[in-house]
């Protein structure tokens, strides 16, 4: 993984634009927090292989940095991500890393099922 | 009561946990103190820890190719124990509390059936904080429970919810590991994007390696 290169991602979100794609979207505290700390409050949420359609994506922000997503009937929204695997050329693979390096959030897009 | 636990060969021994690291930090030594004695171990593992959030800092890896590198790490932590036989049963992290429990139980019942154990460890149902834990146990346990009395395996469980000794008391099994700290270690490190950190540096003495490492402790699960 490597951090967001801003114009590389706006890139890669246009080649997906307008074409069916799996989705992996993803945010969480995780399972632990409230072992550690009970004062937390445990949260997590995963949506994996959905298949989706957006007609118009951006990324915005100075980093960590934001995706939206417009799909025909609503969208997909992100924020906190820190980086990108720079190594696949066909999926998009984004993640949020806090500064632990633990993952906070992700969003995926892949044509075919992750 | 705590009772030494007495390092008897046992007929074959079977480890249900649902997440790739689990055996380490609670259960390693003492595998590895079963292995000594010349008990054969098999260790079903229910999932990839494909949801874990650790991937070293800076992350060396990513979500998708997590579960390849967290399958790695545990058959590399098997070969630190020196456990040979490692099962994957392929359910997906954070799920086990959903799945359909027959298909669940069937599993774990035909592994059973098969390898015959005369033990089991697992988590203990209720009180091991993560979901997939609580779900692995009380799958154990309901399999376990619908064996003939007397064709029962003993299952001893690791416990560590807050407050956990409240409900259920101390541990019955408490398990010396110190000769078998090199085992341990191993298993540790080999889980290495889920651990680093953890361990830190080497600066540790055998003692305080010792007092940190040393005692593994289990509840017998009573199931009258």
């Amino acid at each position: 993984m490597q951090l967001i290169d801003f114009n590389e991602i706006q890139h890669r979100i246009d080649e997906l634009r307008d074409q069916e794609l799996y989705i992996h979207l993803e945010m969480t505290t995780g399972a632990y927090a409230a072992h550690m700390d009970a004062s937390k409050h445990p949260a997590a949420t995963f949506i994996s292989n959905a298949v989706i359609r957006f007609t118009h994506g951006s990324i915005s922000g100075n980093g960590p940095y934001r995706v939206g997503l417009k799909m025909p009937h609503g969208w997909v929204y992100s924020e906190g991500l820190t980086h990108f695997e720079e190594t696949e050329r066909e999926r998009l693979i984004l993640a949020g890393h806090d500064g632990q390096g633990k993952l906070v959030v992700a969003l995926q897009l892949s044509r075919e099922p992750f | 009561m705590k009772e030494e636990m007495k390092n008897a060969m046992e007929r074959h021994i079977l480890v249900v946990l649902p997440h790739p690291d689990d055996e380490a930090f609670s259960l390693s030594g003492t595998l590895a103190k079963h292995i000594e004695a010349g008990s054969p171990v098999t260790y079903a593992c229910l999932t990839l820890g494909e949801m874990g959030r650790n991937m070293g800092n800076p992350p060396f890896t990513n979500r998708v190719e997590l579960p390849g590198i967290r399958k790695q790490e545990l058959e590399e932590s098997c070969a630190a124990i020196g456990i040979q036989d490692l099962r994957l049963l392929g359910y997906h992290d954070k799920t086990v509390e959903f799945e359909d429990t027959a298909l669940l139980d069937g599993n774990i019942a035909a592994i059973l059936d098969e390898v015959k154990p005369s033990l089991v460890y697992t988590f203990y149902p209720g009180y091991s904080v993560h979901p997939d834990h609580d779900a692995t146990g009380a799958a154990v346990v309901r399999t376990v429970g619908r064996l003939p009395e007397d064709e029962r395996p003993t299952v001893r469980c690791m416990a560590f919810s807050r407050d956990h000794e409240l409900a259920i008391g101390r541990p019955d099994v408490i398990s010396d590991v110190k000769g078998f700290l090199k085992q341990k270690m191993g298993a540790i490190r080999a889980h290495r994007s889920q651990f680093h950190g953890v361990i830190g540096s080497n600066s540790l003495t055998d003692r305080e390696m010792q007092e940190r490492f040393g005692t593994e402790r289990f509840w017998t699960y009573r199931f009258n």
